[in-house]
């Protein structure tokens, strides 16, 4: 508990302090709203536009969640695919970093012009930012197996696939969940990004279409409201993903196990 | 020596690695029925992959690896305990019989069992990682004893512990030997560890592997036994013949 209060209580200190500071700058050197407005302008844009800023981010969350489910699946089959041999792995991993390092921006036109439905095709682009981590994670985990565990079962004859299920996955558990924290970030924002480029009104839009939309019309409050929703929502993420990751290792693995003093 | 044929011999052993390393070279040797025999030898003189051979986790480049039924359990014992980080000392234990098909429920008395046997009763649900060095290795051990082996194969089991650890489970090695009645191999570069724990001793020489001299060893193993003077002699006996093997 007392650990708990010293990881708080600075970062939190901090924060006040920083808001504080922000707020008596904007004012003392009167900056208008227009240009940077201060935390208490961008909360009451975030309270008054709560109503169209509410729906987007669950849009976005939708999406996020979506890839980030479809790259978990998705990540684990292709890694398991190519755990089973080295010339598979060898044969379409480079494919798989091609997607990787072309960057999304560049690509999602060509994908949001290809699927006609705009959800399925945001979709498409966070998953492709976020499937990678996982991939290379659990394929890598999976070829790290004790090999004198894997002596062992041979020794007790095991089959292949008591083998994959007794060793091998859970030996990459950590390896994978370290993936999926990278991964949970990366399709937050693969899904922004899609969702800037494809750029489309109406009511089913996320928001970064409110960002879009708040700039156009000089709302910077309102920018600033919907900023801070993305990032709160990757913050969540992101502690959600640290807790499901110790909650699993907590008995056994060395990163989440507690150094005794 | 041995009326009985052997429970398992290699005849003219050979063994290269791709690498082009000769580690054994017309090895010939046969373990009988009830045995505890060490395999006394320098780093690099092919222990290890007898025991490998043994196992049935390597191909032979040449000669034959006969046993004397079909059926032969084997138990193996690494150097490290190697154990799955992420199951209980009972999941660990409990991974022979759960590859044979049995189920976690019906196996339960047989991992006590062992459990009990190795001084482990009350550990079932710790984690490997909260266990001492020694308490692993008895892990380790247990696992190996679930399988009810015939023969009971080690590899330096005991070289990373400290001394008072590594002689509390050399005793109770002895003990579980002299009940169970098994066949024991066991690897180590100590005299005094092979000394203690032997029927039989066969010293090997390295580059290329293979057994240089072979030492029978009587009398009663018990902790008094440490300090005997027939101790003292026969260490002596095994020392001389080791760096005779060495030198070879």
């Amino acid at each position: 508990m007392k650990g708990l209060l010293a990881r708080v209580v600075p970062p939190v200190v901090i924060l006040i302090v920083g808001l504080a500071a922000w707020e008596i700058a904007v004012r003392a050197a009167a900056i208008p709203v227009y240009i940077l407005p201060g935390p208490v302008a961008i909360v009451q844009a975030l309270v008054r536009d709560w109503a169209t800023l509410y729906p987007s981010l669950l849009i976005t969350l939708a999406i996020t969640a979506g890839a980030l489910a479809a790259a978990t699946v998705l990540g684990v089959a292709i890694a398991v695919l190519f755990a089973q041999s080295k010339w598979i792995e060898m044969s379409f991993f480079p494919y798989a970093v091609i997607l990787q390092v072309t960057p999304i921006v560049a690509i999602a036109p060509l994908i949001i012009i290809w699927v006609r439905d705009t959800a399925t095709a945001l979709l498409i682009c966070a998953w492709i930012v976020a499937f990678f981590p996982i991939v290379s994670n659990t394929t890598l985990g999976l070829n790290s197996t004790d090999h004198n565990l894997l002596n062992l079962l041979q020794l007790y004859g095991a089959s292949r696939r008591q083998v994959f299920w007794y060793l091998r996955l859970p030996s990459a558990l950590p390896f994978f969940l370290g993936g999926l924290r990278i991964s949970g970030g990366l399709a937050l924002i693969g899904a922004v990004v899609a969702e800037f480029v494809a750029g489309s009104g109406g009511i089913q839009s996320g928001l970064a279409y409110r960002i879009l939309e708040a700039g156009y019309q000089l709302q910077i409050p309102r920018m600033f409201a919907a900023l801070f929703m993305i990032t709160g929502t990757g913050i969540l993420i992101f502690v959600l993903l640290t807790l499901v990751n110790h909650y699993a290792l907590r008995r056994w693995h060395e990163s989440a196990v507690r150094r005794e003093g | 020596m041995r009326e009985a044929p052997p429970l398992v011999a290699l005849r003219g052993v050979d063994k290269a690695y791709s690498n082009g390393v000769v580690a054994l070279k017309g090895l010939d040797l046969a373990i009988g029925e009830g045995e505890f025999v060490s395999l006394l030898g320098p780093s690099g003189c092919g222990k290890s992959t007898i025991l490998r051979l043994i196992a049935g986790l390597g191909e032979l480049s040449a000669g034959a690896l006969e046993w004397s039924s079909v059926q032969h359990e084997i138990g193996f014992v690494f150097q490290d305990p190697t154990l799955m980080p992420w199951a209980s000392v009972f999941d660990n234990i409990y991974l022979p019989l759960r590859v044979r098909g049995v189920r976690r429920a019906d196996a339960a008395a047989r991992v006590e069992q062992s459990m009990e046997q190795v001084g482990l009763a009350g550990f079932g649900r710790a984690y490997p990682r909260e266990l001492s060095g020694g308490m692993r290795m008895r892990v380790s051990i247990a696992r190996a004893l679930v399988a009810e082996p015939r023969i009971l194969l080690m590899d330096e089991p005991f070289a990373a512990l400290d001394e008072i650890t590594r002689f509390r489970l050399n005793d109770d090695l002895l003990a579980l030997w002299s009940s169970q009645r098994w066949t024991v191999v066991f690897v180590t570069h100590s005299v005094f560890e092979s000394v203690y724990l032997s029927t039989r001793i066969l010293v090997m020489s390295s580059r290329p592997g293979r057994v240089s001299s072979e030492v029978a060893l009587e009398g009663k193993r018990d902790p008094s036994f440490r300090t005997s003077a027939a101790y003292a002699e026969q260490c002596r006996t095994v020392s001389a013949r080791l760096a005779q093997a060495m030198q070879s």
